[in-house]
């Protein structure tokens, strides 16, 4: 059940988040070199990094699809990639307002972070509709399983790529490269997103879920879903899921 | 690099936090609609199966308590219409399906 202990954890996240942005404003010093807009970083790059973390969590729910043939793990893979696109959008609008106001120019494409952060986005744009495409729903499943390794093992190599490159203005964050109190507000702010993600995650799975029990329900009741031409639909089929925990 | 004066940097911070906000906002708002559907769903569902036992006690002539139910018949025993109507609720509730 996705729904347990989510009442507990939507709290933490919520104090959580609201100690970080108080913090961030009230705690966390100016930089020198950038002053007031370098508290942009701190929701920019945590949500980079909890991006990035999701495409991997949904590489691994994949793997164990393609292992188990369990349905639950395609579920729980194309939430996790669900959310983090959403979480890169907000990478790439957040990132360009900082371009914008740091470097005069929302985007640059001469700049490998922008540009490879870009088309990992773009590749995992297309992870929906390679769903909605198959209509059958294991195809759908096995498909979406494969392109989730795939895509989810460009992810660090991609990430490496953007290390080694020595052409570059976008700054780097590495272990010390940060203050003290800035570098204890960083690292509270990539825990707060990564409990946002994981909330989000479990509303969604406890959303499935329930849509899940209910249509396990509408079929005991008597309803013939043979007579039903199930709806095309880019999210894995429910009607499988029944009775999941 | 010099650094941004506040006035000039503020309204860069404030967009960005924004849209994050903006972006969980519409995010619940679209969790919450999904939520209010499954509500309602549900609430199809828990009157049909309350109608269902209602004709079900009705046309067995289940011991006293059915042939009680059975005297003043229940409104899916009632109408002749009424199996398509539940059916329809079910086909409703089974079609209704999950959005990408």
């Amino acid at each position: 059940m996705y729904g347990k202990r989510l009442r507990a954890l939507s709290l933490t996240t919520i104090a959580t988040l609201t100690a970080t942005l108080a913090l961030v404003f009230f705690w966390a010093p100016n930089d020198a070199d950038q002053g007031f807009l370098q508290k942009i970083i701190y929701i920019h790059v945590p949500l980079a990094i909890v991006t990035l973390c999701g495409f991997i969590v949904g590489a691994c729910c994949a793997i164990a699809h393609l292992r188990t043939r369990d349905p639950r793990w395609d579920m729980r893979s194309y939430v996790a990639i669900h959310i983090s696109l959403v979480f890169g959008v907000g990478v790439l609008i957040t990132g360009s307002i900082w371009a914008k106001g740091s470097w005069g120019h929302w985007w640059v494409w001469s700049e490998p972070t922008l540009v490879s952060f870009l088309l990992v986005m773009l590749l995992y744009a297309t992870y929906q509709p390679l769903r909605f495409a198959i209509e059958d729903p294991e195809r759908q499943a096995r498909a979406a399983s494969v392109f989730a390794i795939t895509a989810g093992a460009f992810v660090p190599i991609n990430f490496a790529i953007v290390r080694l490159s020595t052409q570059y203005v976008h700054p780097r964050l590495g272990s010390g490269s940060l203050p003290g109190r800035m570098e204890v507000v960083f690292l509270l702010a990539i825990a707060s997103i990564a409990l946002l993600w994981t909330t989000l995650w479990r509303y969604e799975m406890t959303s499935k879920h329930a849509a899940a029990q209910l249509r396990t329900l509408a079929r005991l009741l008597g309803g013939d879903e043979d007579d039903v031409p199930p709806r095309r639909s880019a999210a894995p089929s429910v009607t499988h899921l029944e009775g999941v925990g | 690099m010099p650094a941004l004066p506040l006035h000039t940097a503020g309204p860069y911070v404030a967009a960005a936090y924004i849209v994050f906000v903006a972006l969980i906002g519409i995010y619940v708002a679209i969790m919450a609609a999904k939520l209010s559907r499954i509500e309602r769903d549900l609430g199809e569902l828990t009157e049909l199966a309350r109608r269902t036992r209602g004709g079900g006690a009705e046309r067995t002539g289940d011991g006293a308590a059915g042939a009680a139910r059975g005297a003043e018949p229940t409104r899916a025993g009632a109408s002749g219409s009424a199996p398509s109507l539940e059916a329809e609720v079910v086909r409703h509730a089974v079609a209704g399906g999950e959005g990408p």
